[in-house]
Protein backbone atom coordinates (compact mmCIF):
# COMPACT_ATOMS: atom_id res chain seq x y z
CA UNK A 1 0.00 0.00 0.00
CA UNK A 2 2.71 2.12 0.18
CA UNK A 3 3.04 5.10 -2.40
CA UNK A 4 4.76 8.27 -3.18
CA UNK A 5 3.19 10.75 -0.69
CA UNK A 6 4.36 14.51 -1.18
CA UNK A 7 5.45 16.03 1.83
CA UNK A 8 3.01 18.04 2.50
CA UNK A 9 0.32 15.68 2.69
CA UNK A 10 2.62 13.46 4.66
CA UNK A 11 2.49 16.81 7.33
CA UNK A 12 -1.10 17.40 6.70
CA UNK A 13 -2.05 13.82 7.66
CA UNK A 14 0.58 13.81 10.77
CA UNK A 15 -1.34 16.81 11.72
CA UNK A 16 -4.49 15.34 11.54
CA UNK A 17 -3.84 12.62 13.79
CA UNK A 18 -1.92 14.51 16.59
CA UNK A 19 -4.75 16.62 16.93
CA UNK A 20 -7.20 14.09 16.83
CA UNK A 21 -5.28 12.70 20.17
CA UNK A 22 -5.42 16.33 21.24
CA UNK A 23 -9.10 16.76 21.07
CA UNK A 24 -9.78 13.05 22.61
CA UNK A 25 -6.79 13.93 25.24
CA UNK A 26 -8.57 16.54 26.14
CA UNK A 27 -12.25 15.83 25.87
CA UNK A 28 -13.23 18.45 23.43
CA UNK A 29 -16.20 15.86 22.58
CA UNK A 30 -18.07 18.17 19.97
CA UNK A 31 -14.38 19.16 17.99
CA UNK A 32 -13.46 15.60 18.08
CA UNK A 33 -16.93 14.96 16.19
CA UNK A 34 -16.34 17.26 13.78
CA UNK A 35 -13.69 15.30 12.32
CA UNK A 36 -15.52 12.06 11.45
CA UNK A 37 -17.46 11.37 7.81
CA UNK A 38 -20.96 10.82 7.56
CA UNK A 39 -20.37 7.58 7.18
CA UNK A 40 -17.56 7.55 9.88
CA UNK A 41 -17.12 3.71 12.02
CA UNK A 42 -15.28 3.64 15.00
CA UNK A 43 -14.15 -0.12 15.97
CA UNK A 44 -12.62 -1.41 19.15
CA UNK A 45 -12.14 -5.12 18.58
CA UNK A 46 -12.87 -7.68 21.00
CA UNK A 47 -10.83 -10.47 22.38
CA UNK A 48 -10.59 -13.19 19.16
CA UNK A 49 -12.20 -11.17 16.90
CA UNK A 50 -11.14 -10.19 13.30
CA UNK A 51 -14.50 -9.10 11.88
CA UNK A 52 -17.30 -6.65 13.87
CA UNK A 53 -20.13 -8.39 11.99
CA UNK A 54 -21.96 -10.55 13.79
CA UNK A 55 -19.90 -10.67 16.99
CA UNK A 56 -19.13 -8.83 19.94
CA UNK A 57 -16.89 -5.14 20.19
CA UNK A 58 -16.21 -3.39 22.51
CA UNK A 59 -16.83 -0.51 20.42
CA UNK A 60 -18.86 -0.88 17.18
CA UNK A 61 -20.16 2.41 16.60
CA UNK A 62 -21.97 3.84 13.32
CA UNK A 63 -21.98 7.15 12.72
CA UNK A 64 -25.26 7.65 14.82
CA UNK A 65 -23.95 6.28 17.49
CA UNK A 66 -20.67 8.25 17.80
CA UNK A 67 -22.96 10.93 18.15
CA UNK A 68 -25.16 8.97 20.71
CA UNK A 69 -22.06 8.38 22.36
CA UNK A 70 -20.77 12.28 22.15
CA UNK A 71 -24.23 13.09 23.14
CA UNK A 72 -24.07 11.56 26.68
CA UNK A 73 -20.33 12.76 27.24
CA UNK A 74 -21.76 16.06 26.29
CA UNK A 75 -24.60 15.58 29.43
CA UNK A 76 -21.72 15.83 32.16
CA UNK A 77 -23.58 12.76 34.02
CA UNK A 78 -21.55 10.02 32.08
CA UNK A 79 -20.59 9.16 35.13
CA UNK A 80 -17.65 7.20 33.44
CA UNK A 81 -16.42 9.98 32.41
CA UNK A 82 -17.44 12.70 34.87
CA UNK A 83 -15.57 13.82 36.54
CA UNK A 84 -13.30 13.14 33.64
CA UNK A 85 -9.73 10.82 33.46
CA UNK A 86 -6.50 13.00 33.08
CA UNK A 87 -5.47 11.74 29.50
CA UNK A 88 -2.29 12.01 27.46
CA UNK A 89 -1.08 9.85 24.79
CA UNK A 90 1.56 9.14 22.18
CA UNK A 91 1.38 7.99 18.83
CA UNK A 92 4.42 7.03 16.75
CA UNK A 93 5.54 4.37 13.69
CA UNK A 94 3.34 6.67 11.55
CA UNK A 95 2.92 4.30 8.02
CA UNK A 96 0.79 5.88 5.41
CA UNK A 97 -0.94 3.95 2.35
CA UNK A 98 -3.49 5.22 -0.04
CA UNK A 99 -5.89 2.97 -1.18
CA UNK A 100 -9.29 4.14 -3.61
CA UNK A 101 -8.87 7.59 -2.93
CA UNK A 102 -8.50 7.17 0.95
CA UNK A 103 -5.42 7.24 2.96
CA UNK A 104 -4.67 4.40 5.66
CA UNK A 105 -2.54 5.11 8.24
CA UNK A 106 -1.35 2.77 10.56
CA UNK A 107 -0.25 3.97 13.97
CA UNK A 108 1.30 2.72 17.40
CA UNK A 109 0.12 4.65 20.59
CA UNK A 110 0.63 4.18 24.01
CA UNK A 111 -1.91 6.38 26.93
CA UNK A 112 -1.89 6.94 30.13
CA UNK A 113 -4.99 7.42 32.10
CA UNK A 114 -5.13 8.93 35.21
CA UNK A 115 -8.28 8.63 37.78
CA UNK A 116 -9.61 7.88 40.75
CA UNK A 117 -9.55 4.14 40.15
CA UNK A 118 -5.33 4.22 39.52
CA UNK A 119 -3.05 4.72 36.80
CA UNK A 120 -3.75 2.61 33.92
CA UNK A 121 -1.79 1.82 30.76
CA UNK A 122 -3.33 1.50 27.42
CA UNK A 123 -1.85 0.64 24.24
CA UNK A 124 -2.33 -0.69 20.79
CA UNK A 125 -2.47 -0.68 17.24
CA UNK A 126 -4.79 1.81 15.42
CA UNK A 127 -5.75 2.05 12.16
CA UNK A 128 -7.48 4.50 10.40
CA UNK A 129 -8.70 5.66 6.70
CA UNK A 130 -8.68 9.53 5.78
CA UNK A 131 -10.45 11.13 3.03
CA UNK A 132 -10.47 14.57 1.60
CA UNK A 133 -13.82 15.72 1.85
CA UNK A 134 -15.09 19.65 1.10
CA UNK A 135 -13.98 20.49 4.51
CA UNK A 136 -10.78 19.23 4.55
CA UNK A 137 -9.01 15.74 6.11
CA UNK A 138 -11.77 13.88 8.01
CA UNK A 139 -12.29 10.50 9.63
CA UNK A 140 -14.09 7.15 7.56
CA UNK A 141 -13.08 4.83 10.38
CA UNK A 142 -10.75 4.71 13.43
CA UNK A 143 -9.67 0.75 14.48
CA UNK A 144 -8.25 0.84 17.99
CA UNK A 145 -6.59 -3.08 18.39
CA UNK A 146 -5.48 -2.88 22.04
CA UNK A 147 -2.54 -5.03 22.96
CA UNK A 148 -4.27 -6.69 26.23
CA UNK A 149 -7.78 -7.28 24.27
CA UNK A 150 -7.84 -10.90 25.34
CA UNK A 151 -7.76 -9.73 28.81
CA UNK A 152 -10.16 -7.77 31.03
CA UNK A 153 -10.15 -4.19 31.00
CA UNK A 154 -11.40 -2.11 33.28
CA UNK A 155 -14.33 0.99 32.13
CA UNK A 156 -12.94 2.47 29.14
CA UNK A 157 -15.46 5.81 29.00
CA UNK A 158 -13.54 8.31 27.23
CA UNK A 159 -12.47 8.61 23.73
CA UNK A 160 -9.73 5.56 22.68
CA UNK B 1 -22.77 7.18 65.45
CA UNK B 2 -23.56 3.61 64.77
CA UNK B 3 -23.55 1.03 67.60
CA UNK B 4 -20.39 -1.91 68.03
CA UNK B 5 -21.36 -5.30 66.25
CA UNK B 6 -21.31 -8.21 68.52
CA UNK B 7 -20.20 -10.41 65.91
CA UNK B 8 -19.14 -14.32 65.82
CA UNK B 9 -20.46 -15.37 63.23
CA UNK B 10 -20.92 -14.27 59.46
CA UNK B 11 -25.26 -14.08 60.34
CA UNK B 12 -24.29 -11.67 62.51
CA UNK B 13 -23.57 -8.88 59.91
CA UNK B 14 -26.74 -9.73 57.67
CA UNK B 15 -29.88 -8.20 59.59
CA UNK B 16 -33.58 -8.56 57.75
CA UNK B 17 -33.60 -4.57 56.71
CA UNK B 18 -29.62 -3.95 56.88
CA UNK B 19 -26.20 -5.39 55.84
CA UNK B 20 -22.89 -4.84 57.42
CA UNK B 21 -20.38 -2.95 55.17
CA UNK B 22 -17.54 -5.15 55.99
CA UNK B 23 -19.64 -8.07 53.89
CA UNK B 24 -18.04 -6.31 50.87
CA UNK B 25 -14.50 -5.52 52.05
CA UNK B 26 -13.05 -8.22 54.31
CA UNK B 27 -10.41 -10.48 52.91
CA UNK B 28 -11.90 -13.31 55.45
CA UNK B 29 -14.86 -12.98 53.91
CA UNK B 30 -14.32 -13.31 50.78
CA UNK B 31 -12.23 -16.42 51.74
CA UNK B 32 -15.65 -17.76 53.15
CA UNK B 33 -17.82 -17.40 50.61
CA UNK B 34 -15.46 -18.95 47.87
CA UNK B 35 -15.66 -21.73 50.12
CA UNK B 36 -19.22 -22.22 50.97
CA UNK B 37 -20.49 -20.61 47.95
CA UNK B 38 -18.78 -20.51 44.79
CA UNK B 39 -16.86 -23.87 45.49
CA UNK B 40 -19.89 -25.50 46.80
CA UNK B 41 -23.21 -24.61 45.17
CA UNK B 42 -24.16 -24.50 41.65
CA UNK B 43 -22.42 -22.01 39.83
CA UNK B 44 -23.37 -20.70 36.31
CA UNK B 45 -20.61 -22.19 33.77
CA UNK B 46 -21.01 -21.85 30.26
CA UNK B 47 -23.62 -22.62 27.50
CA UNK B 48 -23.73 -25.77 25.39
CA UNK B 49 -24.31 -23.50 22.32
CA UNK B 50 -20.39 -22.77 22.66
CA UNK B 51 -18.98 -26.03 22.02
CA UNK B 52 -21.63 -27.13 18.86
CA UNK B 53 -19.44 -30.06 17.74
CA UNK B 54 -16.81 -33.01 18.95
CA UNK B 55 -13.74 -31.37 19.95
CA UNK B 56 -14.74 -27.98 20.91
CA UNK B 57 -13.75 -26.28 24.20
CA UNK B 58 -14.04 -23.04 25.37
CA UNK B 59 -11.79 -21.72 29.00
CA UNK B 60 -14.15 -20.97 31.41
CA UNK B 61 -14.26 -19.98 35.49
CA UNK B 62 -15.41 -20.53 39.11
CA UNK B 63 -13.98 -17.39 40.61
CA UNK B 64 -10.13 -17.61 40.48
CA UNK B 65 -10.46 -21.55 39.43
CA UNK B 66 -9.70 -22.31 35.46
CA UNK B 67 -12.23 -24.25 33.80
CA UNK B 68 -12.70 -25.91 30.56
CA UNK B 69 -15.84 -26.90 28.82
CA UNK B 70 -15.53 -29.12 26.08
CA UNK B 71 -17.48 -30.98 23.68
CA UNK B 72 -15.89 -34.63 23.83
CA UNK B 73 -15.93 -37.45 20.98
CA UNK B 74 -18.89 -39.13 23.15
CA UNK B 75 -21.19 -35.57 22.27
CA UNK B 76 -21.25 -35.02 26.03
CA UNK B 77 -20.15 -31.97 27.56
CA UNK B 78 -17.68 -31.91 30.29
CA UNK B 79 -16.34 -29.29 32.62
CA UNK B 80 -12.76 -30.20 33.56
CA UNK B 81 -10.13 -28.37 35.66
CA UNK B 82 -7.62 -26.86 33.82
CA UNK B 83 -5.03 -28.53 36.01
CA UNK B 84 -2.55 -31.16 34.54
CA UNK B 85 -2.45 -34.17 36.82
CA UNK B 86 0.55 -34.21 36.99
CA UNK B 87 2.02 -31.06 38.18
CA UNK B 88 -0.60 -28.99 38.23
CA UNK B 89 0.20 -26.89 34.96
CA UNK B 90 -2.19 -25.08 32.79
CA UNK B 91 -3.15 -27.55 29.83
CA UNK B 92 -5.21 -24.74 27.59
CA UNK B 93 -4.65 -20.87 27.08
CA UNK B 94 -6.39 -20.78 24.53
CA UNK B 95 -9.78 -19.07 24.76
CA UNK B 96 -11.61 -21.29 22.53
CA UNK B 97 -11.02 -23.80 19.97
CA UNK B 98 -10.86 -27.24 18.44
CA UNK B 99 -8.60 -29.93 19.40
CA UNK B 100 -7.82 -33.64 19.43
CA UNK B 101 -6.14 -33.40 23.22
CA UNK B 102 -4.82 -31.30 25.77
CA UNK B 103 -1.24 -31.69 25.60
CA UNK B 104 0.11 -29.78 28.57
CA UNK B 105 3.48 -28.18 27.38
CA UNK B 106 5.56 -29.24 30.53
CA UNK B 107 5.80 -32.61 30.56
CA UNK B 108 3.47 -33.64 27.43
CA UNK B 109 1.14 -35.55 29.27
CA UNK B 110 -1.88 -35.93 27.02
CA UNK B 111 -5.71 -35.75 27.58
CA UNK B 112 -8.94 -36.39 25.42
CA UNK B 113 -11.28 -33.79 25.66
CA UNK B 114 -13.33 -36.13 28.18
CA UNK B 115 -10.56 -35.59 30.75
CA UNK B 116 -8.97 -39.55 29.64
CA UNK B 117 -5.13 -39.55 30.13
CA UNK B 118 -4.62 -40.67 26.49
CA UNK B 119 -0.47 -40.83 27.23
CA UNK B 120 2.52 -39.85 28.99
CA UNK B 121 6.18 -39.67 27.26
CA UNK B 122 8.97 -42.21 28.18
CA UNK B 123 6.29 -44.49 29.99
CA UNK B 124 8.64 -46.46 31.66
CA UNK B 125 9.45 -43.82 34.09
CA UNK B 126 5.95 -45.20 35.39
CA UNK B 127 6.59 -49.11 34.69
CA UNK B 128 4.87 -48.77 31.36
CA UNK B 129 1.90 -47.83 29.32
CA UNK B 130 -1.75 -47.27 30.93
CA UNK B 131 -0.29 -47.34 34.65
CA UNK B 132 -1.88 -43.58 35.48
CA UNK B 133 -5.40 -44.15 34.84
CA UNK B 134 -5.78 -42.92 38.54
CA UNK B 135 -4.79 -39.56 36.95
CA UNK B 136 -7.13 -37.79 34.18
CA UNK B 137 -7.60 -34.55 33.56
CA UNK B 138 -10.60 -33.76 36.98
CA UNK B 139 -13.49 -33.26 36.39
CA UNK B 140 -15.27 -31.08 38.93
CA UNK B 141 -17.70 -32.70 40.62
CA UNK B 142 -20.76 -32.18 39.40
CA UNK B 143 -22.45 -30.87 36.26
CA UNK B 144 -25.88 -30.33 34.90
CA UNK B 145 -27.66 -28.54 32.23
CA UNK B 146 -30.70 -27.03 31.94
CA UNK B 147 -32.00 -25.61 28.59
CA UNK B 148 -28.29 -25.71 27.25
CA UNK B 149 -27.15 -23.54 30.76
CA UNK B 150 -24.27 -25.74 32.06
CA UNK B 151 -23.95 -25.17 35.78
CA UNK B 152 -20.99 -27.12 37.56
CA UNK B 153 -20.78 -27.71 41.58
CA UNK B 154 -17.28 -28.28 42.96
CA UNK B 155 -19.35 -30.41 45.97
CA UNK B 156 -20.04 -34.12 45.43
CA UNK B 157 -23.20 -33.86 47.31
CA UNK B 158 -25.93 -31.15 47.69
CA UNK B 159 -29.25 -30.23 45.95
CA UNK B 160 -29.76 -30.95 42.17
CA UNK B 161 -29.36 -27.95 40.29
CA UNK B 162 -33.16 -27.97 39.24
CA UNK B 163 -33.92 -27.58 42.99
CA UNK B 164 -31.27 -24.78 43.62
CA UNK B 165 -32.81 -23.12 40.47
CA UNK B 166 -36.63 -23.11 41.57
CA UNK B 167 -38.60 -21.16 39.69
CA UNK B 168 -35.56 -19.16 38.21
CA UNK B 169 -35.89 -21.68 35.68
CA UNK B 170 -38.98 -20.38 34.71
CA UNK B 171 -36.64 -17.25 33.88
CA UNK B 172 -34.28 -19.53 31.44
CA UNK B 173 -37.18 -20.94 30.15
CA UNK B 174 -39.07 -17.78 28.90
CA UNK B 175 -35.36 -17.09 27.21
CA UNK B 176 -35.64 -19.90 25.52
CA UNK B 177 -39.22 -20.09 24.20
CA UNK B 178 -38.28 -15.76 22.17
CA UNK B 179 -35.91 -18.50 19.95
CA UNK B 180 -38.19 -20.13 17.40
CA UNK B 181 -36.07 -23.15 17.50
CA UNK B 182 -36.32 -22.79 21.78
CA UNK B 183 -32.55 -22.56 21.49
CA UNK B 184 -29.84 -19.97 21.96
CA UNK B 185 -26.21 -19.73 19.84
CA UNK B 186 -24.23 -17.57 22.18
CA UNK B 187 -21.40 -17.43 19.58
CA UNK B 188 -20.80 -14.04 18.99
CA UNK B 189 -17.68 -13.42 21.52
CA UNK B 190 -16.96 -12.11 25.57
CA UNK B 191 -16.42 -8.75 26.84
CA UNK B 192 -14.43 -8.80 29.69
CA UNK B 193 -14.79 -5.88 31.97
CA UNK B 194 -12.39 -5.50 35.18
CA UNK B 195 -14.66 -3.90 38.23
CA UNK B 196 -12.57 -3.24 41.11
CA UNK B 197 -15.83 -3.54 43.36
CA UNK B 198 -16.79 -6.54 45.52
CA UNK B 199 -19.10 -9.31 43.50
CA UNK B 200 -21.91 -8.69 45.68
CA UNK B 201 -22.24 -5.16 44.81
CA UNK B 202 -22.94 -6.24 41.05
CA UNK B 203 -25.08 -8.40 41.87
CA UNK B 204 -27.48 -6.51 44.19
CA UNK B 205 -26.85 -4.11 41.32
CA UNK B 206 -28.72 -6.48 39.31
CA UNK B 207 -31.74 -6.67 40.75
CA UNK B 208 -32.04 -3.42 41.74
CA UNK B 209 -34.77 -1.22 39.88
CA UNK B 210 -33.96 2.12 41.98
CA UNK B 211 -30.95 3.08 40.31
CA UNK B 212 -31.59 3.10 36.30
CA UNK B 213 -33.00 6.76 36.19
CA UNK B 214 -30.19 8.23 38.20
CA UNK B 215 -27.04 6.52 37.15
CA UNK B 216 -28.00 6.03 33.20
CA UNK B 217 -30.33 9.39 33.12
CA UNK B 218 -27.57 10.70 30.99
CA UNK B 219 -28.27 8.14 28.19
CA UNK B 220 -31.93 7.80 28.47
CA UNK B 221 -31.88 11.61 28.36
CA UNK B 222 -30.00 11.22 24.36
CA UNK B 223 -31.35 8.37 23.24
CA UNK B 224 -35.43 7.23 22.96
CA UNK B 225 -34.85 4.64 25.41
CA UNK B 226 -37.49 3.88 27.81
CA UNK B 227 -35.59 1.63 30.25
CA UNK B 228 -36.26 4.70 32.95
CA UNK B 229 -40.12 4.76 32.61
CA UNK B 230 -39.90 1.36 33.29
CA UNK B 231 -38.34 1.63 37.08
CA UNK B 232 -39.80 4.55 37.59
CA UNK B 233 -42.28 5.30 40.25
CA UNK B 234 -45.75 4.74 38.52
CA UNK B 235 -44.32 1.55 36.51
CA UNK B 236 -46.52 -1.90 36.67
CA UNK B 237 -43.07 -3.68 36.19
CA UNK B 238 -42.62 -6.10 39.77
CA UNK B 239 -39.49 -6.89 41.71
CA UNK B 240 -39.59 -10.75 42.39
CA UNK B 241 -37.42 -12.81 44.73
CA UNK B 242 -37.55 -16.32 43.63
CA UNK B 243 -35.69 -17.88 46.63
CA UNK B 244 -31.93 -19.15 46.62
CA UNK B 245 -30.77 -15.85 46.22
CA UNK B 246 -32.12 -15.66 42.51
CA UNK B 247 -34.78 -12.71 41.65
CA UNK B 248 -36.29 -10.88 38.55
CA UNK B 249 -36.88 -7.61 37.64
CA UNK B 250 -40.60 -8.68 35.64
CA UNK B 251 -41.12 -6.25 33.42
CA UNK B 252 -44.25 -7.54 31.78
CA UNK B 253 -47.24 -5.79 33.37
CA UNK B 254 -45.77 -2.81 31.47
CA UNK B 255 -45.22 -4.79 28.55
CA UNK B 256 -48.76 -6.33 28.69
CA UNK B 257 -49.94 -2.68 29.27
CA UNK B 258 -48.27 -1.60 25.89
CA UNK B 259 -49.71 -5.17 24.03
CA UNK B 260 -47.48 -4.83 21.60
CA UNK B 261 -45.58 -7.88 19.64
CA UNK B 262 -41.67 -6.94 20.19
CA UNK B 263 -42.51 -3.27 22.13
CA UNK B 264 -40.11 -5.09 24.80
CA UNK B 265 -37.28 -4.18 22.16
CA UNK B 266 -38.60 -1.04 21.29
CA UNK B 267 -39.15 -2.55 17.87
CA UNK B 268 -42.54 -3.66 15.77
CA UNK B 269 -43.20 -7.09 13.95
CA UNK B 270 -42.72 -5.19 11.01
CA UNK B 271 -39.33 -4.16 11.70
CA UNK B 272 -38.60 -7.51 12.27
CA UNK B 273 -40.51 -9.57 9.96
CA UNK B 274 -37.99 -12.86 9.30
CA UNK B 275 -37.99 -13.52 13.00
CA UNK B 276 -41.97 -12.64 13.77
CA UNK B 277 -42.96 -14.88 11.05
CA UNK B 278 -40.69 -17.75 12.06
CA UNK B 279 -42.52 -17.40 15.39
CA UNK B 280 -45.54 -17.63 14.24
CA UNK B 281 -44.78 -20.47 12.33
CA UNK B 282 -42.93 -22.43 15.01
CA UNK B 283 -45.50 -21.03 18.14
CA UNK B 284 -48.88 -20.36 16.23
CA UNK B 285 -50.25 -16.66 16.34
CA UNK B 286 -51.33 -16.46 19.95
CA UNK B 287 -48.49 -18.16 21.87
CA UNK B 288 -46.40 -16.28 19.47
CA UNK B 289 -47.97 -12.58 19.80
CA UNK B 290 -47.94 -13.66 24.20
CA UNK B 291 -44.23 -14.50 23.91
CA UNK B 292 -43.60 -11.53 21.72
CA UNK B 293 -45.30 -9.19 23.70
CA UNK B 294 -43.79 -10.39 27.25
CA UNK B 295 -40.10 -10.04 25.89
CA UNK B 296 -37.28 -11.08 27.25
CA UNK B 297 -36.81 -11.91 30.93
CA UNK B 298 -34.60 -9.97 33.69
CA UNK B 299 -33.85 -12.59 36.06
CA UNK B 300 -30.20 -12.67 38.30
CA UNK B 301 -29.86 -16.65 39.07
CA UNK B 302 -27.59 -16.62 42.63
CA UNK B 303 -24.60 -16.22 41.99
CA UNK B 304 -22.97 -15.43 38.93
CA UNK B 305 -26.01 -15.50 35.80
CA UNK B 306 -27.59 -12.37 34.76
CA UNK B 307 -29.75 -12.72 31.80
CA UNK B 308 -30.35 -8.78 31.25
CA UNK B 309 -33.07 -8.73 28.34
CA UNK B 310 -30.35 -8.96 25.18
CA UNK B 311 -27.33 -9.06 26.78
CA UNK B 312 -25.65 -12.54 29.07
CA UNK B 313 -23.46 -11.81 31.87
CA UNK B 314 -21.09 -13.91 33.98
CA UNK B 315 -19.76 -12.49 37.30
CA UNK B 316 -16.31 -13.72 38.18
CA UNK B 317 -14.95 -12.68 41.26
CA UNK B 318 -11.06 -12.48 41.29
CA UNK B 319 -10.32 -11.69 44.97
CA UNK B 320 -13.02 -9.25 47.78
CA UNK B 321 -12.30 -5.92 45.72
CA UNK B 322 -11.91 -7.25 42.02
CA UNK B 323 -14.18 -8.74 39.84
CA UNK B 324 -14.44 -9.49 36.32
CA UNK B 325 -17.84 -9.14 34.06
CA UNK B 326 -18.07 -11.31 31.29
CA UNK B 327 -21.09 -10.40 28.50
CA UNK B 328 -22.22 -11.60 25.35
CA UNK B 329 -25.39 -10.71 23.48
CA UNK B 330 -28.12 -13.31 23.50
CA UNK B 331 -28.75 -14.82 20.06
CA UNK B 332 -31.40 -17.02 19.30
CA UNK B 333 -31.71 -19.96 16.95
CA UNK B 334 -33.38 -19.13 14.23
CA UNK B 335 -34.74 -15.29 14.87
CA UNK B 336 -33.38 -13.68 11.55
CA UNK B 337 -32.77 -10.08 11.48
CA UNK B 338 -33.49 -10.02 15.29
CA UNK B 339 -30.35 -11.29 16.21
CA UNK B 340 -28.25 -8.55 14.40
CA UNK B 341 -29.81 -5.76 15.89
CA UNK B 342 -30.08 -7.55 19.54
CA UNK B 343 -26.47 -7.90 19.13
CA UNK B 344 -26.03 -3.70 18.06
CA UNK B 345 -27.78 -3.16 21.71
CA UNK B 346 -25.39 -5.30 23.32
CA UNK B 347 -22.71 -3.45 22.24
CA UNK B 348 -23.77 -0.41 22.50
CA UNK B 349 -24.83 -0.83 26.18
CA UNK B 350 -22.56 -3.67 27.62
CA UNK B 351 -18.73 -4.24 28.55
CA UNK B 352 -16.26 -1.49 29.17
CA UNK B 353 -17.05 1.37 26.71
CA UNK B 354 -20.70 0.15 27.29
CA UNK B 355 -22.81 3.24 27.49
CA UNK B 356 -24.87 1.72 30.03
CA UNK B 357 -22.11 -0.93 32.09
CA UNK B 358 -19.48 1.59 32.07
CA UNK B 359 -21.66 3.59 34.87
CA UNK B 360 -23.06 0.99 36.23
CA UNK B 361 -19.26 -0.08 36.94
CA UNK B 362 -18.26 3.62 37.68
CA UNK B 363 -20.70 3.18 40.36
CA UNK B 364 -19.83 -0.14 41.80
CA UNK B 365 -16.00 0.93 42.25
CA UNK B 366 -16.92 4.17 43.56
CA UNK B 367 -19.20 1.77 46.36
CA UNK B 368 -16.26 0.27 46.79
CA UNK B 369 -14.24 3.24 47.98
CA UNK B 370 -17.28 4.56 49.98
CA UNK B 371 -17.44 0.90 51.96
CA UNK B 372 -13.48 2.14 53.42
CA UNK B 373 -15.14 4.60 54.79
CA UNK B 374 -16.25 2.64 58.08
CA UNK B 375 -19.00 5.25 59.25
CA UNK B 376 -22.39 4.70 59.07
CA UNK B 377 -21.20 0.86 59.31
CA UNK B 378 -24.20 -0.74 57.60
CA UNK B 379 -26.44 -0.34 54.26
CA UNK B 380 -29.61 -0.16 54.29
CA UNK B 381 -32.12 -2.24 52.24
CA UNK B 382 -35.41 -1.67 53.91
CA UNK B 383 -36.89 0.20 50.90
CA UNK B 384 -40.63 -1.91 50.02
CA UNK B 385 -40.72 -3.69 52.82
CA UNK B 386 -43.74 -2.11 53.97
CA UNK B 387 -45.63 -3.04 50.43
CA UNK B 388 -44.03 -6.19 49.98
CA UNK B 389 -46.40 -8.59 49.18
CA UNK B 390 -46.68 -12.40 47.73
CA UNK B 391 -47.12 -13.83 44.06
CA UNK B 392 -49.58 -16.61 43.48
CA UNK B 393 -46.21 -18.57 43.82
CA UNK B 394 -45.71 -17.26 47.10
CA UNK B 395 -42.54 -15.39 46.22
CA UNK B 396 -42.29 -12.01 47.71
CA UNK B 397 -42.79 -9.17 45.08
CA UNK B 398 -42.67 -5.24 45.33
CA UNK B 399 -42.82 -2.53 42.83
CA UNK B 400 -40.55 -2.05 40.00
CA UNK B 401 -37.86 -0.37 42.05
CA UNK B 402 -38.11 -1.76 45.34
CA UNK B 403 -35.19 -3.91 47.25
CA UNK B 404 -36.76 -7.22 47.21
CA UNK B 405 -34.31 -8.98 45.44
CA UNK B 406 -31.56 -7.65 47.49
CA UNK B 407 -32.94 -8.91 50.35
CA UNK B 408 -33.86 -12.24 48.79
CA UNK B 409 -29.85 -12.38 47.94
CA UNK B 410 -29.23 -11.75 51.80
CA UNK B 411 -31.36 -14.22 52.96
CA UNK B 412 -29.88 -16.87 50.95
CA UNK B 413 -26.54 -15.72 51.58
CA UNK B 414 -26.78 -15.95 55.18
CA UNK B 415 -28.19 -19.31 54.95
CA UNK B 416 -25.13 -20.32 52.87
CA UNK B 417 -22.16 -18.46 55.31
CA UNK B 418 -24.13 -17.54 58.12
CA UNK B 419 -22.85 -20.50 60.15
CA UNK B 420 -19.00 -19.39 59.86
CA UNK B 421 -17.71 -18.16 62.76
CA UNK B 422 -15.13 -15.13 61.73
CA UNK B 423 -11.49 -14.65 63.82
CA UNK B 424 -11.45 -12.23 66.50
CA UNK B 425 -9.64 -10.22 64.97
CA UNK B 426 -11.96 -9.30 61.60
CA UNK B 427 -14.82 -8.83 63.97
CA UNK B 428 -16.16 -5.34 63.56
Amino acid sequence: MSVELSEATRREIEAFIFREARLADEHDYEEWESLWTDDGHYWVPAAGIDNPDGAMSIINDNRSRISTRIAQLVTGRRYAQSPPSRLARSISNIEIGHVDGEFVVRAVFTLIEASRRGRHTWAGHVQYRLRHTAEGLRMASKCVDLVDRQFDVPTLAFLI
Amino acid sequence: MTQPVSTERVRDLIEPTRVHGSLYTSEEIFQIELEQIWYRGWVYVGHESEVPDAGMFVSKSIGPQPLIMTRANDGQVHVLHNRCSHRGNLVCMADSGSTNSFRCPFHGWNFALDGSLLGYPHPEGYGGRHQLDDLPLPHVARTEAYEGFVFASLADDGPSLIEHLGDAADGISRLVSLSPERRLDLRAGWLQHRAHANWKLIVENETDGYHPQFVHGSIFSVGDSRIGDLYGEHSAALTRDFGNGHSENDLRPEFRKNDAPMWWFGSSEERVPEYAAAMRRAYGDDEARRIMVDGSPHVMVFPNLFIAEITLFVLQPLSVGVTVQHSTALQLAGAGELNRKMLHQCIGSAGPAGMLLADDTEMYERNQEGLGSREPAWIDTRRGLHRESQDSDGHPIGSANDEIGIRGFWRHYSSLVGDVELAASTRP
